[in-house]
């Protein structure tokens, strides 16, 4: 397998060094591994930090910015950070006014992210923690450990990150990302699996002519296999999955997520049948982001996520934000 | 009596099997995770390795507790918090004593196995690491040869279950038919017990 990389043993490090390049507005500290926009703390402004494995990209680093995150944590490729970062982090980017966590459901994620919130409590800084759980793939949690968290983390961190930008209360800004965590359903598909660089070969085998159904973002296989469909034929599966678990009785934002080796040309070919079935189903879509948002390495293939929005989850969602990953209204 | 030496060495032991096992903990990892356990636990017991010489810790109990937080501080993932919080309990319930028979190594590992079970809310067939540990801190008081033949078997005996926890929890019942990597790398954890055991001439 080629890959654009050095060894794999410094493929986060290296990234990093060419993001802090790339993004002068952002303050990239490459041995502790935290991402912090460069203005923080904001007086008087709830804080946003969040962070999970590397291999995600722009998941999290991308996000960190005026109107959605404070600080990101990147982990090693696919592992979670650990809590020393996450305490630096919040000890960086905390006004006084509190600290929102935003976790992804992954074993890793949870019990690091709690150890950091006792560690910073201890610390004198407040708080509040929430956990995205949107992927209908996963439908035993008697036996799992519960829904991963997949592409509502994005609309989680843009609109408690307006909420935040606002001066919103902590209290507030962490109703709100519970909100839309709860809003927000996902489903994801692979055509290919992906290569981690410490492993140098794809994390599982997927026969050319198959595809994997109801994937996660670290390359883990699926529900179920099946034989190649048409982009129309998974978008009706992606579609069943998520309407069958949410019945959306307001508009929806719409997140067509490409998992990192997927063009643009069939992200948008796909987004054409995921409206047309939405429309079908009498859904109204408010707003529709296309393109690589949360991805998972080289993995061709694609997730879909809804979340259901009010008045003022739209205007949230709408308002200004300033990030290397996603950047509008400034 | 074990000393403070006796667990350094211990923990070297480990950092030295991780790092032999590492590739067969990754491919293990493969097809039920996602293919890093081995690097993870690699830097992890590297660090703690570089911390022992660095601090030299007095008792048998800070060796294990420097351990743990070496673990915590730099594996990530789950095995971070799991395993560091294995040692780090253990150390604690070791107390300050300079020195501590084998019995009282048998109840303080029961103790961080406990804490493990609690933090990860794993039990006995969940198919994690806890398959290999609760009949190791079992066999413990038969000696350091029993608990390392009891860990090799639970976690080959994990092969033919379905995973309840962690990732590997996904896939359902395409989990059975692979040896779970969490329980083989507590097994590697417990024979290196047993080979620092062999060594200063116990058993």
């Amino acid at each position: 397998m080629k890959m654009l990389i050095n060894v794999p043993e410094t493929v986060v490090a290296d990234a990093l060094h060419g993001m802090a390049a790339a993004h002068p507005e952002l303050t990239v500290d490459v041995e502790n591994r935290v991402i912090v926009r460069r203005d923080a703390p904001v007086a008087g402004k709830v804080a946003l930090v969040s962070g999970g494995g590397s291999g995600h990209e722009p998941l999290h680093g991308g996000f960190v910015g005026p109107g959605m995150l404070s600080a990101a944590c990147p982990g090693e490729v696919f592992t979670s950070p650990v809590p020393d970062q996450m305490v630096r982090a919040a000890a960086a980017v905390d006004s006084g006014a509190g600290v929102l966590f935003i976790v992804k459901n992954y074993t890793g994620d949870v019990l690091n992210f709690d150890m950091a919130a006792e560690l910073a409590e201890d610390e004198g800084i407040q708080i509040a923690k929430v956990l995205i759980n949107d992927d209908v793939a996963v439908t035993d949690s008697l036996y799992t450990a519960g829904r991963r968290g997949t592409g509502a983390t994005l609309f989680v961190e843009k609109i408690a990150g307006a909420a935040a930008e606002e001066g919103q209360p902590l209290e507030r800004v962490e109703a709100l990302a519970r909100q839309v965590n709860e809003n927000s359903r996902s489903f994801g598909v692979a055509l290919t699996a992906c290569t981690t660089p410490a492993k140098g070969s794809p994390t599982f085998d997927l026969p050319a002519g198959e595809l994997e159904l109801g994937v996660g973002i670290h390359g883990e296989p699926g529900r179920e296999r099946r034989a190649m469909m048409t982009s129309g034929e998974i978008a009706d599966f992606a579609i069943h999955a998520i309407l069958d678990d949410m019945t959306p009785r307001n508009p929806v934002l719409l997140l067509v997520n490409g998992m990192g080796a997927t063009p643009l040309l069939e992200l948008y070919g796909f987004n054409a049948e995921v409206h047309r079935l939405l429309a079908q189903r009498g859904v109204v879509v408010a707003r529709t982001l296309v393109g690589n948002y949360v991805t998972s390495l080289d993995m061709a293939g694609a997730s879909v996520t809804l979340c259901q929005v009010d008045e003022e989850l739209l205007r949230l969602w709408d308002a200004p934000v300033k990030t290397p990953g996603l950047r509008w209204g400034v | 009596m074990l000393d403070a030496d006796f667990f350094r060495r211990w923990m070297t032991a480990t950092a030295a099997s991780v790092d032999r096992e590492a590739d067969r903990l990754t491919a293990l990892d493969s097809p039920i995770g996602d293919a890093d356990h081995g690097s993870n636990l690699r830097r992890g017991f590297t660090a703690v390795n570089a911390a022992l010489e660095k601090e030299a810790p007095e008792t048998p109990g800070a060796v294990l507790v420097l351990a743990g937080r070496q673990l915590i501080s730099t594996v990530g993932g789950a095995s971070g918090p799991l395993y560091g919080t294995l040692l780090r309990r253990t150390g604690k319930a070791l107390g300050d004593a300079a020195e501590v028979d084998e019995e009282r190594l048998a109840e303080a590992l029961r103790a961080g196995v406990d804490a493990v079970m609690q933090l990860g809310g794993a039990a006995p067939g969940d198919k994690t690491m806890i398959d290999a540990l609760v009949p190791a801190v079992d066999a413990l008081p038969d000696g350091f040869g029993a608990a390392r033949a009891a860990a090799e078997q639970g976690a080959e005996a994990t092969t033919p279950l379905q995973a309840r926890k962690g990732r590997a929890s996904y896939l359902g019942e395409r989990s059975i038919g692979h040896q779970d990597p969490g329980a083989t790398s507590a097994a590697l954890l417990i024979a290196a017990l047993a080979d620092t055991g062999a060594d200063a001439g116990g058993e």
